[in-house]
């Protein structure tokens, strides 16, 4: 049975285009053209067409916490979102750092409404002291290595991870990179917010910028040293923004996200003392989130990243102290990239789709031009369509959104997952 | 600055009232000091009513206090010990304050180690909420004991020159005395090491000091922080002992005092750290004032949020204070 997109206008890393799109039965775009019929017909008048968005940064919290969410809600949710890949953090329960637990991801991956693309623990049990078993890991297909959530403390540790992952490439087929959370948790320890202003007012303990910046300067010192592939995750400061953007003008292997929130939230959302505004990194200033978006602008920044953190309502009911960090992003991130990084379109899809598809390593196959032969992951979005977020209607079981309530611009119409329609006018068909 | 007093349905912090406010509570805690001066310090004005204290952190004199004030207004009290018991085996916050509101308290008195706690509760119960100090954020019935103490010492805070000395970071007692102060026109100056000073005083009404003995002599009122032995291994501080030397009061001075200034200190003391004993049974010192003070404060808080259109003493002529608010 064939499928096609009619109507819309293709924008993908080769232009611009008004193009109807026939996608295949193996999964792959067929042809492309004007007036094009298909066994189903799916309309995307007034939409764009875009090769389905890439996010490098999610917590699928399975195996572990299934009740906060699982591979099949967070990818309906990705799906809804206008993601055909999602790349999972390792820091499930047990720790994604095995071989085991690596094959268990993907089994699970497997019947998901996008591809789940699992990351792997630098360290044993993600403790910041033993490598992990990073040789055998990469024979199975795994590129990323990561202990997201926290950073990896010993700069003596660090090195040799660096050091010992520039030695896989020839069995990977490209170099790994290693994805750091950078914060060193001696200055952020027992801080649940952006250290200044806010924080002092508030009473809430803070976590300097710096706990940020020393890891990210640290990092860049080790990649000269080592030549590894540091992908800087997460980047929250005008500090560390303008670290990446010194050494990728000094040619060193570094990319870099930044999540929905930390362009579109201050610290000052923390007033509420509502731990649904808890994140790690924190929430920063108006000069950070302008010193993000223009990292986005020029260059700097590769990579729009959610973060998707799902946290249970039972788990956020708690004091600030409590409550665990991290927000709900899948759903709500091109919206927010539309109406809030200050970018246009083009520049828009390249940070959620074809950038961070070659930083994972998945330029194959997502992030890819809408043309004939090229498989078909490919998202239908309105960018003018407006919508009312709400936690509850969300695909996940947790309701943690920041943006609550709030009217948002632009709307995810179809998604195309491996030649499948999984999401149907706004609507998850599985 | 407005003098309107607002209608409040819980007390959560000094931020956000107005002179005017404080003030009506200021004259209204007057009528509740002379119930405490009575054979039989006691009122039916809340008889019937239920006030609930919820104590995650532990305060054996805030919590007297509060049930002090509740047992004088004839309120009947039920006691959460939070410690770790039901929080512990995995029951959420909101759970707790749902739990209690169910027994029907009609307030609800809530401490706890974390800033914002009592705002949070304040937004899940039906009850009133009165924040009996939220981590390092606020501890509103302190300022206005603070307040009335002062007051009843000199009369009037305004242009008063009142110098906090201490752990102004950590202290949630420095946050709500500091609002209060200006609001009654007072002037503050904090007088503490970098290390114990918040991160950012942007925006504060306060000027900052390093240099105790040279601001001393200007000073109307100097109120003496507590010192957590915790700060030491924080390293906040070099010694207790390197903190009484550079910050502590002695009797040399408190010669540099005026010889009508004030002296306080919200207990309990650490002697020979924040101050000497000498000190603390100096004339000028109010230390034990603010104890007796705090429990009518407390009475004229929970009047004040409970008791509206109530009579305030049937035997006297309390009820014409105009405390519908």
């Amino acid at each position: 049975m064939s499928l096609v997109l009619r109507g819309g206008t293709v924008v993908d890393s080769q232009g611009e285009r008004i193009l109807d799109v026939e996608i295949g039965d193996d999964g792959r775009i067929s042809s492309v053209g004007n007036d094009l019929s298909g066994d189903i017909n799916l309309d995307a008048s007034g939409c764009v067409v875009a090769p389905g968005f890439v996010d490098l940064h999610v917590h699928l919290r399975e195996p572990g916490q299934e009740d906060a969410e699982t591979i099949q809600t967070g990818s309906r949710g990705g799906a809804l979102g206008g993601y055909t890949v999602l790349v999972a953090m390792p820091n499930t329960e047990p720790v994604t750092d095995c071989a085991a637990v690596v094959e268990q991801v993907r089994n699970l991956g497997a019947a998901a409404l996008c591809e789940i693309v699992p990351t792997a623990a630098m360290t044993v049990g993600r403790l910041g002291v033993d490598m992990a078993p990073m040789g055998e890991l990469v024979d199975m297909g795994v590129g990323i290595f990561t202990d997201d959530g926290t950073g990896v403390q010993d700069p003596r540790l660090m090195r040799r991870i660096m050091e010992y992952s520039t030695g896989l490439t020839a069995r990977l087929g490209r170099p790994v990179v290693l994805a750091q959370h950078c914060e060193v948790s001696a200055l952020s320890d027992g801080g649940y917010m952006h250290e200044g202003d806010w924080s002092s007012r508030l009473g809430i303990p803070g976590q300097p910028a710096e706990a940020e910046e020393l890891m990210v300067m640290r990092d860049i010192a080790l990649v000269r040293l080592t030549g590894a592939h540091m992908h800087f995750q997460h980047l929250s400061t005008a500090s560390s923004v303008a670290m990446v953007r010194g050494a990728k003008a000094a040619g060193l292997p570094v990319t870099a996200e930044a999540t929905t929130h930390h362009f579109s939230l201050t610290d000052a959302a923390c007033a509420s003392y509502d731990p649904v505004f808890k994140v790690h990194p924190p929430l920063r200033t108006d000069d950070d989130v302008a010193a993000v978006r223009k990292g986005l602008a020029d260059g700097t920044i590769d990579a729009i990243a959610t973060d998707h953190a799902p946290h249970t309502d039972h788990s956020k009911e708690q004091s600030f102290d409590s409550a665990p960090p991290g927000m709900l992003g899948l759903e709500t991130a091109f919206s927010l990239a539309l109406e809030e990084s200050g970018l246009d379109l083009p520049d828009i899809l390249a940070l959620m789709s074809w950038r961070p598809a070659a930083i994972a390593g998945l330029g194959d196959r997502h992030g890819t031009p809408v043309v004939a032969g090229n498989h078909a992951n490919l998202c239908v979005i309105d960018p003018d369509e407006t919508w009312t977020v709400s936690g509850r209607a969300m695909a996940s079981p947790s309701s943690n959104t920041p943006y609550e309530g709030r009217t948002l611009r632009g709307r995810v119409r179809h998604t195309i997952s491996a030649g499948e329609p999984v999401v149907v006018d706004g609507e998850a068909r599985r | 600055m407005s003098t309107a007093v607002t209608t409040w349905r819980h007390l959560l912090g000094i931020d956000g009232m107005s002179r005017g406010d404080i003030e009506g509570i200021l004259d209204l805690t007057d009528t509740f000091a002379e119930v405490g001066r009575r054979s039989i310090p006691k009122v039916p004005a809340l008889r019937g009513r239920t006030v609930a204290s919820l104590f995650f952190e532990d305060s054996t004199r805030t919590r007297m206090s509060f049930e002090t004030a509740a047992k004088r207004l004839s309120a009947d009290i039920m006691t959460f010990t939070a410690g770790s018991s039901s929080l512990s085996k995995g029951e959420s916050l909101r759970d707790t304050v749902e739990v209690i509101g169910s027994y029907g308290a009609d307030a609800i008195v809530v401490r706890h180690a974390m800033a914002g706690t009592a705002h949070r509760l304040a937004d899940w119960t039906d009850a009133c909420v009165i924040n009996a100090g939220d981590g390092c954020h606020e501890h509103p019935t302190q300022a206005l004991l603070d307040c009335y103490t002062l007051r009843e010492r000199r009369g009037d805070l305004d242009g008063m020159r009142i110098g906090i000395v201490g752990d102004i970071r950590n202290s949630r007692v420095a946050r709500s005395n500091i609002l209060a102060f200006s609001l009654l026109g007072a002037e503050v100056v904090l007088v503490a090491p970098p290390t114990l000073l918040p991160p950012s005083i942007d925006g504060w009404p306060v000027t900052v000091s390093h240099d105790l003995d040279a601001v001393l002599p200007g000073l109307d009122a100097c109120y003496l922080l507590r010192m957590q032995r915790e700060r030491i291994n924080e390293g906040l501080v070099p010694s207790l002992r390197e903190y009484a030397t550079d910050y502590g009061m002695d009797a040399r001075r408190g010669g540099l005092l005026a010889a009508d200034a004030v002296i306080l200190h919200p207990g309990p003391t650490n002697p020979g750290v924040e101050l000497t004993t000498e000190v603390a049974t100096d004339p000028r010192s109010v230390i034990l004032d603010q104890v007796s003070n705090g429990v009518s404060v407390r009475m004229a808080v929970l009047f004040m949020l409970l008791g509206s259109g109530m009579d305030l003493a049937p035997d006297q002529s309390g009820a014409d204070q105009g405390v519908d608010g």
